[in-house]
């Protein structure tokens, strides 16, 4: 095989292959990290009057509401995400099985569509409250129903579609726990509940945080929801002030500050992350269930039901209802066209983060120097930034690259370049590497730092070089880890608007984009059969995801 | 007096697999007992089933006279009152060593609990590293607080799965030598289980040998290798050879080993096999019988031949160390045994 | 079990790997010689219907990107000379004005345009045109309001509305482009002594688009909504019957009536700086200013035309007259940031 083609065999460390490792890392990750640093650049252009304005009137306002919004949604993903996790890896109770992947349903459903549907639905004029008056009589001003477009309002739908996140975290979390520790607290007398409260709990915390961190960051994001329910937070804020007044490079500098917080987060989470290496115990077998019979079966039933109603079935329920009525105007070749685009684009940007991912990742395993851990860590900065930002970060150097380039040949060589890279399909799978690459890279990080180093040794000293290693032994053994990456991505992407919006070429539509103009349009039902689509395609990730969840889960 | 622990009759099944089928033990207070055997006899599944987490199939364990698991019955493992120390510790990472120790102690006010901490962290030896969190300290010193906790709340009966087989093995015979010293010096109820023969005697007071499932012997260590009930027991416990022999009307043995001296009673032209401990045949330089050196063991202080008798068997003699010879010459051998173990030859 | 994984991933790698072909592939053709490419802020559903009419016509390829004003302004700025577009669309004035101060349109000549487009709806250096026009007027519930207790935007900061207005958040430009004409006439002091008692009068605080605002006028969270008009007609002939119900309920003020008139602004279109194709581009902008794309608008997006010797759709007529402020559409474009900032400072949300 290749060991006996292999002639030399290469003594682990040398220095001959790693500086290309170290290269394409430090390489690849800097050029990942431009449109976040072009961001970042804008607070050292000139101040306008504009700030003097903002922290006059609005700044506090939209600080406090993305303050409340993330704790809210902090707390809202932890309980969700965490009860569904300890329930379906922990216990037994009827339904235990369906649960393992209902819980995932979610992810497919975009925030701003299931902003969309609940507003159909929880407004005064819908269909719950106009029936409500009906019933009851009473008129508007008479009673008391919670408003669906407020601040609340948009925590409850983000953390709907946003707990999957921390369940899938916190799912691996408890099912790779010690065994022996868990039944070392039985042994001291704690009961299963003490037990998940002192010792499982705080072991998966770590997991739970990056979880939690991860959703927390797909809120400060998020635009769609909040722009619709009038919630004015920073991410609105920074269009307001692009859009409304014109200042793109105040809202840069408010960007700037957005990543503030978000480095916040992406601190936390790598120190939770560090924590984790000494918490990780060897797993011995699974253990025992705990059986819930009778009314506990039945409450965590419903509790996990209600999850899955309110986070998918409901609002696609909705979806099905409202496009249905108007199938015969939208099922044309028109949208097809877009549901191969959209999955396309999904596809190809999922695969590229992936690869990505697995060279950043890798090649910080192998070199874990200050310059390359930091590189890494800048390149995954770009999930929280909210996408149109991100896309203006890729517009901005993009074009300046092909005008330079241009200008230059035009000068001395009489030719024109035009725009290379501007414009094309090239550009917003590249806006897309730089928005979601966090994502795979910390599915990939995490699985690396499962696989014992002295795995990479005894492969290096077998005469396999880094790149087969990699090929050989971490890749299959990570597969499950690459496949969770893939269609994080994938979901992600396809669910992704602002920066599709900007950077696609002509006559270049997908559906989140129609679902957008439709829904901006307030043709909430027209939109229906988009959006639909775009739940249904994120399903199909979800159920491959199902099946190797289902595959490790026997019982 | 009461038995501390009680199983009778215990099976563990698994499915179809009955991976302990018939165990009956007792253990009085403040014994110190054994479950001893090769991998995969049902020792740990035993240990298991006794603290709660494997319920039985048929039988029943009792501590302290309440009955804890019958195939009607599993009382949950936190109201065993059952200490337990695991193979790899099972300390809790995320908290430090006083809050390990103190986990157990949730019912005892604060300041009790400090100076039950405090009593057990110096009876381990470990005052100075109270505040020290587990992946701090050595595989020995995890091992002691394993110890100090699981003791912490002062359990009818402590379990030690494996304890030491995760320590260095200089390291493994001292601390298996002090812990039960500690338990002894509190009158702790305990049951170990290891595969390892060192430990058991280091340890034990009473050592039951596990094979499939079932309890081969139990005994005191030094009966256990002296007198081995059963061939199993003889080949497990320390280092042996069973020899296929016959015995003439004179009650010789055959191949010449000389008059054989056992209880049990046997008949001219039985086929027997006797246990032959290395120290069994010694080096006698004018001795008549001689059998050819197939292998030699360099051990320091002494050499382990293997020889091969006049009828092919093979069988070990540990000599002086000064005794070298090669490989294919020939060891004079005279046989020093007071006492023949022999055992029906069963496989004829 | 090994074997089963191996293939769900094979398939997927494969599945992946060509996909990427297929787009690459796809992404590479190149358009026809005669052609024109629009950035749009308008959406697509809105504008594809005429632009595909215009190919029919001319065979001239329409090629086209939507997206927000501002941020196709901001590709167009970056992408510099080089940039492919001909044409940008945009839905209301303020973005035009903008790119004209920006560099990146260029004037153009044409007598037509000039003849069809009324002065005050086009620039006045000829950078760009409108091409249609909205009204932002007042909804009001049947029931609980008579006409007469109506005057102007003005008079509901008057303490009788308290509590009694719904109208969407300031972020919105119809809202941005209202405040800026009032800045434009009233002048900024008064816009200022105004907005806060306006502001005070909401029914709750602004949200959704202008469609829930009549709906809630019609399910009696408040009595007036300020809504651009189509939004309005397209209720009125919306597939879904609660929201024809809804349109039922109310009806429509026409504001200003005796002053300055009712606010109104323009989507228009101007050609680009880096325009390769401005003959084609100007065909296209003719054609969409001539009578027939204007009645199309009418007919299809209830807006009014621009020209005023094009009929607006029956329903439209059904509204009345009314009087448009004259205010030069540029102004509201040049004002914007400033009714921005203003709103900021009532705590519009």
């Amino acid at each position: 095989m290749e060991i006996a083609t292999t002639s030399t065999i290469e003594i682990p460390g040398s220095q001959a292959r790693p500086s290309g490792w170290r290269i394409s890392l430090v390489f690849v990750a800097s050029v990942i990290s431009i449109p976040v640093l072009v961001v970042v650049a804008s607070l050292a252009l000139p101040y306008s009057d504009i700030w003097q304005h903002l922290r006059d009137t609005v700044l506090a306002d939209y600080i406090a509401n993305s303050a409340a919004l993330m704790i809210g949604v902090g707390i809202g993903t932890f309980l969700l995400g965490v009860s569904g996790a300890w329930l379906t890896a922990m216990c037994n109770f009827p339904g235990r099985r369906f649960f393992n992947w209902a819980l995932l349903l979610p992810m497919a459903m975009p925030a701003y569509i299931i902003a969309y549907t609940y507003t159909g639905l929880l407004d005064f004029t819908g269909p719950v409250q106009t029936a409500l008056r009906d019933y009851s009589g009473l008129g508007y001003g008479e009673y008391w129903f919670p408003e669906i477009r407020s601040v609340g309002g948009a925590i409850c739908m983000l953390s709907l579609v946003l707990y999957p996140y921390v369940y899938l975290l916190a799912r691996v979390a408890f099912t790779e726990q010690s065994t022996a520790v868990l039944e070392a607290s039985r042994s001291l007398g704690k009961n299963p509940w003490q037990t998940f409260a002192q010792v499982a709990l705080p072991l998966a915390r770590p997991a739970i945080v990056a979880g939690v961190s991860l959703a927390l960051m797909e809120t400060l994001a998020d635009y769609g929801t909040v722009d619709y329910f009038g919630v004015s937070t920073f991410t609105t804020g920074i269009f307001r002030t692009w859009y409304g007044l014109g200042e793109l490079r105040s809202a840069a500098q408010l960007s700037a500050l957005l990543l503030l917080f978000v480095f916040a987060l992406v601190v936390l989470e790598r120190w939770s992350r560090n924590k984790m290496r000494f918490h990780h115990g060897s797993a011995q077998g699974t253990p025992a269930r705990i059986n819930l019979p009778g009314w506990r079966g039945i409450l965590s039933f419903c509790l996990l039901f209600s999850t899955v109603f309110f986070g998918f079935l409901l609002p696609a329920g909705q979806l099905f209802l409202w496009a249905a009525a108007h199938w015969q105007d939208t099922l044309n070749q028109a949208f097809w066209d877009l549901v191969l685009n959209s999955f396309m684009l999904a596809a190809i940007a999922a695969l590229c983060c992936l690869a990505l991912a697995l060279l950043l990742g890798y090649g910080k395993r192998l070199h874990p120097g200050p310059v390359e851990v930091s590189a890494v860590r800048m390149s995954g900065m770009g999930y929280a930034v909210p996408g149109t930002v991100i896309a203006v970060g890729v517009l901005i150097p993009f074009a300046w690259f092909d005008n330079t380039l241009d200008s230059f040949l035009r000068e001395y060589f009489d030719l024109s370049s035009g725009l290379l890279l501007s414009g094309t399909l090239g550009a917003l799978v590249f806006a897309y590497v730089v928005r979601f690459l966090s994502v795979s890279l910390q599915s990939v990080e995490s699985g690396l730092l499962k696989i014992k180093p002295s795995i990479d040794e005894s492969a290096r000293s077998l005469g396999y070089r880094p790149l087969q290693v990699l090929k050989r032994i971490h890749v299959p053994m990570l597969r499950p880890s690459l496949l969770t990456a893939l269609l994080l991505v994938f979901v992600d992407v396809l669910k992704e608007l602002p920066t599709t919006l900007i950077l696609r070429p002509f006559n270049f539509n997908t559906l989140a984009v129609r679902t957008y103009e439709l829904a901006s349009d307030e043709r909430l039902v027209d939109a229906a059969a988009p959006a639909l689509a775009i739940v249904l395609i994120g399903l199909l990730p979800v159920i491959l995801m199902t099946r190797a969840m289902i595959k490790e889960d026997p019982q | 007096m009461t038995n501390q622990l009680e199983l009778k009759n215990v099976r563990v099944s698994y499915g179809d697999f009955d991976a302990v089928k018939d165990v009956s033990l007792n253990l009085e207070k403040g014994q110190i007992g054994c479950l001893l055997g090769p991998s995969g006899c049902g020792k740990t599944t035993l240990l298991r089933a006794i603290a709660g987490f494997e319920a039985v199939a048929a039988g029943e364990v009792a501590i302290s006279g309440r009955i804890v698991s019958s195939n009607k019955n599993q009382i949950p493992p936190e109201q065993r009152k059952v200490g337990m120390v695991f193979q790899d510790f099972a300390l809790f990472p995320h908290l430090n060593i006083e809050r390990n120790v103190g986990f157990g102690l949730a019912q005892l006010g604060r300041s009790a609990r400090q100076s039950r901490i405090a009593e057990l962290l110096s009876l381990v030896g470990l005052e100075s590293s109270a505040k020290a969190f587990p992946h701090e300290l050595s595989g020995g010193q995890q091992q002691r607080v394993a110890l100090a906790r699981a003791m912490a709340p002062e359990p009818d009966i402590l379990l030690l799965d494996e304890p030491f087989s995760n320590l260095d093995s200089e390291l493994r015979e001292q601390l298996a030598g002090e812990v039960g010293q500690i338990l002894r010096q509190k009158h702790i109820t305990a049951l170990l289980v290891t595969h390892d023969q060192q430990e058991a005697f280091a340890m034990a007071d009473h050592i039951s040998v596990l094979n499939a499932g079932l309890v081969a012997q139990t005994d005191t260590p030094y009966n256990l290798y002296h007198n081995p009930g059963n061939e199993f027991v003889a080949g497990f416990i320390g280092q042996g050879t069973l020899l296929n022999i016959s015995v003439n009307a004179l009650g010789e043995m055959q191949p010449a080993l000389g008059q054989l001296n056992t209880e049990i009673p046997t008949a001219p032209g039985d086929m027997l096999r006797l246990l032959i401990r290395p120290d069994d045949i010694v080096y006698d330089a004018g001795s008549e019988t001689s059998f050819e050196i197939i292998q030699k063991a360099f051990r320091g202080a002494h050499y382990l031949y293997q020889l091969k008798a006049t009828d092919g068997q093979i069988m070990p003699c540990l000599t002086p160390s000064h005794v070298d010879l090669p490989v294919g010459a020939a060891l004079p051998i005279s046989f020093n045994m007071q006492h023949h173990v022999v055992f029906k030859n069963t496989r004829l | 079990m090994v074997g089963s994984r191996n293939t769900t991933w094979n398939t997927l790698t494969g599945a992946l790997t060509g996909a990427l072909l297929v787009v690459g592939l796809g992404a590479t053709y190149t358009v026809a010689a005669a052609e024109v490419n629009i950035y749009s802020a308008r959406q697509e559903a809105l504008i594809k219907p005429l632009l595909d009419k215009f190919s029919a016509e001319t065979g001239i390829d329409v090629n086209l990107v939507t997206g927000k004003g501002d941020a196709l302004l901001t590709r167009l700025q970056s992408e510099g000379r080089n940039s492919p577009a001909d044409l940008l669309l945009t839905t209301d004035a303020g973005r035009l004005y903008r790119a004209q101060e920006a560099g990146v349109l260029q004037p153009f000549k044409s007598e037509l345009l000039k003849a069809e487009i009324p002065a005050n709806l086009r620039s006045s250096e000829d950078y760009w045109v409108g091409l249609s026009v909205r009204a932002r007027f007042f909804v009001y519930a049947k029931d609980r309001v008579r006409p007469e207790e109506l005057n102007s935007y003005e008079d509901l900061a008057g303490k009788q509305w308290s509590h009694k207005i719904c109208i969407r958040s300031s972020s919105n430009i119809y809202n941005q482009s209202l405040v800026a004409g009032m800045i434009a006439t009233a002048g900024e002091k008064r816009t200022d002594a105004w907005l806060p008692a306006f502001v005070a009068n909401f029914a709750r605080p602004p949200q959704g688009g202008d469609r829930d605002q009549i709906k809630a006028v019609a399910a009696g969270q408040c009595d007036i909504a300020v809504v651009n008009s189509y939004y309005l007609g397209a209720m009125v002939n919306s597939s879904d019957s609660a929201e024809r119900e809804a349109a039922a309920k109310v009806a429509v003020f026409w504001p200003n009536q005796n002053d300055r008139g009712t606010h109104i602004n323009v989507s228009g279109a101007g050609i680009t700086a880096a325009a390769k194709n401005t003959v084609e581009a100007q065909k296209l902008l003719e054609f969409l200013a001539r009578d027939q794309s204007q009645q199309w608008y009418a007919q299809t997006n209830m807006e009014y035309p621009v020209s005023p010797d094009v009929a607006p759709s029956e329903l439209l007529q059904s509204w009345g007259e009314f009087k448009a402020d004259s205010v030069d559409v540029s102004e509201l474009g040049k004002l914007n940031a400033r009714a921005v900032m203003a709103m900021d400072r009532a705590r519009w949300k």
